[in-house]
């Protein structure tokens, strides 16, 4: 009898450490799976940079994917902006009127959207619609075996799909953003415009006359990281997808979601690094 | 006789292999896939493999590509060991070896005209018209002339295997690979790509491995049958052979 209940407690305290043990292993194994997806992701960012020195050149697909990054999301990009530029100068207005600072609102305005605003939502934007095209596209050409099928004729299909499409990435958000940069300022134009009467001329050589080139060039230089991790991430996501048609979901989704957050971790970065420059 | 003979594969008689396999594994994690693989195919000979769905036949094929690494053994394709060729010796090496996905694999986003182009985009030595010239032979052969400006999306589920074949042949392989061709298809259309591949084997000389489950395919296409079951090669004959097994496994193909 009395043996029986110590089995009992030894069975207890087995199955106790049983389920610690289990707890730590699923720890070590979803760290594990992070580190091993950072390592992989890293793997793909070397051959990227590899394949991309290497010829030959898909000049054609380059120019390609160019359009349909830069032309086809031009019209999404350049109404955010304009409503942008609008509506941080309705804002902005009554605060700026209060300390009776109102002339220096385009001025404002000029750097909050240039250094800050313009390529922050601008990236965001496009990694929602660029991120998530990509991220799909490439998950349903793995998923129907395209991929396959470029690999078996012969063809680089690293180079001929992923590298064609971060290459237009990192050069069209960088134009995509200064559009919406140029639209924002009209709209803040007509925000002014709403409650006191400033000439076109006038609030243009105010926006000039605030932005300096050390406003100006980091925040230019940035957007090619961005456009750089939009590219990578979603090329990245939809490449390595594997789990069937609902892989294809999840690669897009992952894609937007990924290249969101890289952006705010870039744009933090730059911050520090533009300051220790300047300083 | 004359019609028998158009409607059978064509005798082999060489004894070279084009492909060899020998103690072939695989596996997926604890998924033992491929057990122990030994195959042989012969010059000008279509070889068919027969077994369920799930039992490795893609797998097998797609090793003998190099799209997935064996995990032991030898694979020797063309006279190359496969795992030893670096990266330009596999490509040239696939262009002799034509694949047909189970798919079809088309370039959704391509034309029909771009998707027959694509396997032609290193070869520089070829003009544009001379491009062209081979796009049109390739259609005009699988008698898709009229669809070239189409895209894949607007072919039928036997247009589309058609045109995977094109896509495949274009390159004029000497070995090819085909992964469930008739899958999906009516059994009219299934009997005519029985027919061309039939047509390739013997226009082209082309070796070939055949994977499918139709039985119709089989006998249409089939010099030599291999049965899969769990990993390894099963059984093998001519389909005269293997329709008068009397073990349970292989007969049951046969019972359709
Ligand atoms: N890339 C892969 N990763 C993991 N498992 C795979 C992969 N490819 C195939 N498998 C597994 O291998 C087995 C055989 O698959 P396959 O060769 O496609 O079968 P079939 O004979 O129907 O063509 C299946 O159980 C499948 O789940
Ligand atoms: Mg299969």
């Amino acid at each position: 009898m009395s043996e029986q209940t110590n089995t009992g407690t030894v069975e207890q305290k087995k199955a106790d450490t049983t389920t610690e043990v289990k707890e730590s292993v699923k720890i070590t194994a979803g760290l594990s799976k992070f580190f091993e997806q950072v390592a992989d992701f890293s793997i793909f960012m070397g051959r990227y940079f590899r394949e991309l020195i290497r010829p030959p050149y898909e000049i054609n697909e380059i120019l390609k994917q160019c359009y349909l990054v830069g032309y086809k999301s031009l019209g999404l990009v350049g109404i955010t902006g304009f409503i942008m530029g609008l509506v941080l100068t309705l804002q902005s207005q009554p605060t700026l009127a209060e300390f009776g600072a109102e002339a220096w609102l385009p001025n404002m305005v000029a750097v909050s959207i240039v250094r800050e605003i313009g390529p922050v939502i601008t990236a965001l934007i496009c990694a929602g619609k660029v991120g998530s095209g990509i991220g799909a596209e490439l998950a349903s050409m793995k998923v129907t075996e395209q991929i396959d099928a470029m690999e078996v004729s012969g063809t680089n299909p690293f180079k001929y799909i992923v590298v064609s499409r971060v290459i237009a990435t990192t050069l069209m958000i960088p134009v995509l953003v200064v559009l919406s940069n140029a639209l924002a300022f009209i709209g803040a134009y007509i925000g002014v415009n709403i409650t006191s009467d400033v000439s076109f001329p006038l609030f243009f050589a105010k926006v000039f006359e605030a932005l300096k080139f050390s406003d100006v060039l980091p925040a230019f230089i940035k957007t090619f990281f961005f456009g750089f991790a939009i590219g990578i991430i979603s090329c990245y996501k939809g490449y390595n997808s594997n789990k069937g048609t609902e892989g294809v979901g999840l690669a897009a989704n992952a894609a937007v979601v990924t290249a969101s957050l890289i952006i705010f971790i870039l744009d933090m970065l730059a911050v520090q690094v533009t300051n220790t420059i300047l300083n | 006789m004359a019609e028998q003979e158009n409607n059978s594969a064509k005798a082999v008689t060489s004894t070279e292999a084009v492909v060899e396999m020998t103690h072939v594994k695989k596996s997926f994690g604890t998924n033992d896939v491929l057990k122990d693989i030994n195959l042989k195919l012969l010059k000008g000979e279509n070889l068919v493999v027969l077994g369920k769905s799930g039992s490795g036949k893609s797998v097998l094929i797609k090793c003998l590509i190099g799209l997935l690494q064996p995990d032991e053994g030898t694979i020797n394709v063309l006279g190359q060991i496969v795992e030893d060729l670096k990266n330009e010796e596999l490509n040239a090496l696939r262009k002799k070896v034509g694949f047909l996905f189970q798919s079809g694999a088309l370039y959704d986003s391509m034309s029909v005209r771009e998707n027959l182009e694509f396997p032609l985009r290193d070869s520089k030595d070829l003009s544009q018209e001379e491009k062209t010239g081979l796009v049109e032979e390739a259609l005009a052969n699988v008698g898709l002339s009229e669809a070239i400006d189409k895209t894949p999306a607007e072919l039928s589920g036997g247009m589309r295997k058609r045109l995977g074949l094109a896509r495949t042949l274009i390159l004029k392989p000497e070995i090819m690979l085909y992964d469930e061709p008739t899958t999906g298809l009516d059994p009219v259309t299934s009997r005519e790509i029985s027919e061309l591949i039939l047509e390739v084997q013997k226009k082209y000389n082309t070796s070939s491995i055949i994977i499918t489950h139709d039985m119709p395919c089989a006998r249409i296409t089939a010099n030599r049958i291999i049965v899969f079951k769990e990993g390894v090669a099963f059984a093998e004959g001519t389909f005269e052979e293997l329709s008068k097994s009397e073990d349970e496994f292989v007969s049951e193909f046969f019972e359709q």
